[in-house]
């Protein structure tokens, strides 16, 4: 019997390894080979007319994937700052409650059940130029007297966005922050209230150094999925009007599918795979640093 | 005494602005949810209107008959949809939590050589993002045939929630002393009895939460749905809602019922597990 031979371990990550070869690495594989090529959903016998790195420099001379690519990066920036620091102040917030707390552990827990999609469709009726709630209430409120155009003008558009973004993910922060708040030791916080420490010392020098590493944790969990913006920005915008909220995933969506460009659309998505690999491997690093630092390391 | 008034006023006026501060925040997480729930019951001529109307009236169930009624003006196979994503979640959560377990369970147990290295291997195809991932596997999957069906989705769903589902479970795994497992062996048991009897129902409540992760991923799931299935045959919850859009137009009271549909067996999910689902996060991060 083969299977004798192998280790036990083998045995039990084998399933795991099969299945994600089969789903992941062997489609990827693919992706990577058609990207070399000059690959037409509409021809297929393109699959094999080798064109060599041609995508690849296609895409980086090529103006509106830099664009897109910039625009990638800067929403990534501010949304998971934006989310950390909001998680962090709701989770304080929160933390200082004595009654009803469960109940607001609950509330605050609520746009983690939104599917992206849904998340996306929600905000694009609420900042609806018509009929949309924000529109409605600063022209109730007489605030404004004209129908601002949250998704058609660039700055809005990306505020609307981004603003979806948050609103969906900063529950991850403020629930994995607010569990780092309650395992804090008491001690070390009431000995620096005897040394006569102000509230912003001792936050900044015990609070914070031990939730740093539930931080990365939340942060960590975003990375491996930090594409999940794509849902919102599609329904949202879809990367429109003329590309004014063009994001990578969604510029390699229409290349791939409507442009049917399928190779050079494949050449684009290695780089957001990198850039996503590369927001993992850099959240993992930071959290065994933390962990590190805490002693919490085997 | 001016000092001790001045400080008792410091302290109330602290506590009126911590709680202004905390009930606009929870009004702006709750808002777009409700705003969903009231427009799901509006009449659309009340959800057109200008000047907006404030005072909901006239609330009915029409865009709930609409839905479900199938035929007609805003008709959706909804109870197909519903039932597609289902089957597929329910289908691909429970093959996600065997690999899983077995996969967390290697990991918490054994020491090999590369331990960490295959760890992170598996954890990165995770971060592929769906759209790049999409392509290759609309190719491969029209190539092979299992596009548009149940089994195909099932299939990228288990791939997509394995990582995160072994990396919850080894957490909790290895919160388990091994001494216990030991102790059951030399009492007789082999090792899969040992495993099932003593350890599993210690980590149960790990293996639920990442059960109920897993659920919720593919549950929500959009960006590869929505390019591998075309049929009302495997067509999930959340690709329907693109059948309110048309070109021009979107049957906001329509999506709205839907929406609420999609987010009911979220929320009483979560409901029930809420108190696993942060231990479960914060054991596998920071202990693991």
């Amino acid at each position: 019997m083969i299977y004798k031979k192998l280790p036990q371990w083998f045995l039990l990550i084998l399933p795991a390894i099969i299945i994600l070869a089969a789903v992941i690495l062997i489609p990827l594989l693919f992706s990577l080979y058609s990207s070399f090529t000059s690959y037409r959903l509409t021809r297929p016998d393109t699959l094999f007319n080798w064109i060599g790195t041609f995508n690849y420099e296609k895409a980086v001379k090529s103006g509106v994937f830099w664009a897109a690519f910039g625009r990638t990066i800067l929403f990534l920036t501010i949304a998971l700052n934006l989310e950390m620091l909001l998680g962090l102040g709701l989770a304080l917030l929160v933390s200082r409650v004595t009654r009803g707390q469960r109940m607001l552990r609950t509330i605050m827990m609520f746009p983690m059940m939104f599917s992206p999609v849904l998340v996306g469709f929600q905000f694009k009726f609420i900042f609806n130029d018509n009929v949309g709630l924000v529109n409605n209430a600063l022209q109730s409120l007489g605030l404004s007297n004209s129908a601002i155009p949250w998704l058609v003008d660039e700055k809005l558009a990306m505020f609307s966005i981004i603003f979806a973004e948050v609103w969906m993910s900063t529950s991850v922060f403020a629930i994995l922050i607010l569990a780092g708040l309650f395992s804090i030791p008491q001690d070390p916080q009431e000995a620096a209230k005897v040394d006569g420490c102000t509230p912003w010392q001792s936050f900044r020098h015990i609070t914070l150094p031990f939730i740093m590493p539930f931080i990365f944790i939340a942060m960590a969990i975003r990375s491996l999925d930090v594409a999940r913006a794509y849902d919102i920005v599609q329904v949202m915008t879809n990367g429109g009007p003329a590309r004014r909220t063009e994001i990578l995933w969604t510029l390699i969506g229409r290349t791939g599918y409507v442009d049917a460009k399928m190779g050079y659309a494949n050449a684009m998505g290695y780089v957001s795979i990198f850039l996503a690999i590369f927001f993992t491997i850099y959240f993992f690093k930071k959290l065994n640093a933390a962990r590190a630092e805490l002693g919490m390391a085997r | 005494m001016n000092i001790n008034r001045l400080s008792k006023l410091k302290s109330f006026f602290l506590k009126v602005s911590h709680h202004v501060t905390l009930f606009i925040a929870m009004s702006i997480i709750c808002i777009p949810g409700l705003w969903i729930v009231l427009n799901s019951f509006r009449p659309t001529v009340d959800i057109m209107a200008k000047p907006p109307v404030w005072v909901p009236r006239g609330l009915n169930l029409d865009n709930y008959r609409a839905m479900f009624g199938g035929a007609g003006e805003g008709g959706v196979p909804v109870m197909q949809y519903f039932t597609n994503s289902l089957i597929i979640s329910c289908t691909s959560t429970i093959i996600a939590l065997f690999v899983g377990m077995a996969g967390g369970y290697a990991f918490a147990r054994f020491k090999f050589k590369g331990k960490n290295a295959i760890f992170v291997g598996l954890l990165l195809t995770r971060a592929v993002p769906g759209v790049a991932l999409s392509l290759p596997l609309f190719i491969v999957m029209a190539k092979t045939g299992i596009i548009d069906t149940h089994f195909g989705l099932i299939l990228v769903y288990v791939a997509m929630n394995v990582p995160f589902t072994i990396w919850l479970i080894d957490g909790f795994f290895r919160q388990i002393p091994p001494d216990l497992a030991e102790a059951a062996e030399i009492d007789g048991c082999t090792r899969w009895q040992a495993f099932w009897k003593v350890e599993f129902p210690v980590a149960k409540a790990g293996v639920a939460s990442a059960g109920i992760f897993a659920f919720l991923t593919s549950w929500n799931e959009y960006a590869l749905a929505s390019q591998l299935t075309r049929s009302t045959f495997s067509k999930t919850m959340p690709v329907g809602l693109r059948d309110f859009t048309s070109e021009f137009t979107i049957n906001w009271g329509g999506m709205c019922a839907l929406a609420v549909l999609l987010i009911i067996p979220a929320l009483i999910l979560t409901f029930i597990v809420q108190k696993h689902l942060i231990s479960g996060l914060t054991f596998g991060g920071v202990k693991g």
